[in-house]
């Protein structure tokens, strides 16, 4: 490898630990999920390296287990996929000029990548392109490696570890306190929680996700268009 | 395996192509020549911000108020993360002992 790679590599690993736990955990669980409804461990590796979108994993056990309804498998994952638009559309600019790569970064956006590539940025020294790659292959393998343990020795090995998958959750709380504490990110950053919070209320567990899109799309619109939101601006409508 | 080898590979291929097209589609619409406007680089700025934010609420959608069990142990875990956090700015140490921390609860108090 070449000291540019092995130094992002190095740069990168200490981000992925987190997902390393989490990923090998919940990975595990898939795999050993699979195995218990009759799928063999190749089906759920082959699941994991193609789809690579936890949820939509999770949801699409009920369309393996099921009488074959295909489109109705597709809308689901569509439907538990879609604030992966919202990630693309955020690392639009980060990702413009990663060449041959580009299409595995993209493909590889899940919630947990796209949290570490959204706020960590490569070190001095280290190039961004090898740097964001590692990040996405190693979250990747762990997903991969998570679901073949799972699947190969779920009958042998059992991972009692209960509650580590909140190991995720944690990420997540910590990347969005760091982003806090710059004042300019406040602002959407309330948005997202106010409308997923208001959403979950509406529209229950199951449902919230895509009105809670469409609900911030609408908020962070208006940000636009009446920049600080004042009294002033919102009483004068337009400045 | 209640479906066959066949259904399974397109059940497969189907969630696979859900992924591809939700993280594939803002790349194909707006790069090469037709660049992102304005308006969408506006939502750029913004969006990984309030995404971060529907995350977390994501993860902690099954909280329920009906008794101590489902909501403690998600409180105090999330409270301790943003107080350490916000004192040390240490990720791996807030997100180990959250972790620690919401891990003792479910498995020896509740």
């Amino acid at each position: 490898m070449s000291e540019q790679r092995s130094k992002a590599l190095k740069a990168a690993f200490p981000h992925t630990i987190p997902v390393l736990a989490g990923f090998l955990f919940l990975g595990f669980a898939y795999g050993v999920l699979m195995k218990s409804k009759g799928y063999a461990a190749g089906w759920s590796i082959l699941m994991s390296l193609f789809a690579f979108a936890g949820s939509a994993q999770y949801a699409a056990i009920i369309a393996l287990t099921t009488v074959f309804h295909p489109l109705n498998a597709f809308a689901l994952s569509l439907i538990v996929n879609a604030r992966h638009i919202f990630y693309s559309i955020s690392m639009l600019e980060t990702y413009k000029d990663m060449g041959k790569i580009k299409p595995y970064l993209v493909f590889g956006l899940c919630d947990e990548t796209f949290s570490i590539v959204s706020s960590a940025k490569p070190p001095q020294g280290v190039e961004a392109k090898p740097f964001y790659f590692f990040i996405t292959f190693l979250n990747h393998c762990y997903w991969v490696i998570g679901t073949a343990l799972g699947g190969l020795f779920g009958a042998v090995i059992s991972l009692d570890f209960k509650g580590l998958d909140f190991v995720l959750t944690a990420l997540f709380v910590t990347i969005f306190v760091g982003q806090w504490k710059v004042q300019s990110n406040r602002a959407p950053a309330a948005i997202g929680v106010l409308c997923a919070v208001a959403c979950l209320l509406l529209f229950g567990e199951n449902r919230f996700i895509i009105p809670a899109m469409l609900l911030m799309i609408g908020i962070i619109t208006l940000f636009q268009k009446f920049p600080p939101l004042t009294k002033e601006t919102v009483k004068g409508g337009e400045k | 395996m209640t479906l066959t080898a066949v259904q399974t590979l397109i059940v497969i291929g189907l969630v696979a192509l859900s992924t591809i097209l939700t993280r594939f589609l803002p790349f194909v619409l707006f790069s090469g020549k037709r660049k992102a406007g304005k308006y969408i680089r506006y939502l750029g700025r913004m969006l990984p911000y309030a995404s971060i934010g529907l995350l977390v609420v994501y993860c902690l959608r099954n909280v329920r108020f009906d008794q101590p069990a489902n909501i403690v142990p998600e409180l105090v875990a999330v409270l301790s993360i943003v107080i350490l956090h916000y004192r040390k700015e240490n990720a791996l140490l807030s997100m180990g002992v959250g972790t620690a921390i919401y891990m003792i609860l479910v498995n020896f108090v509740f």
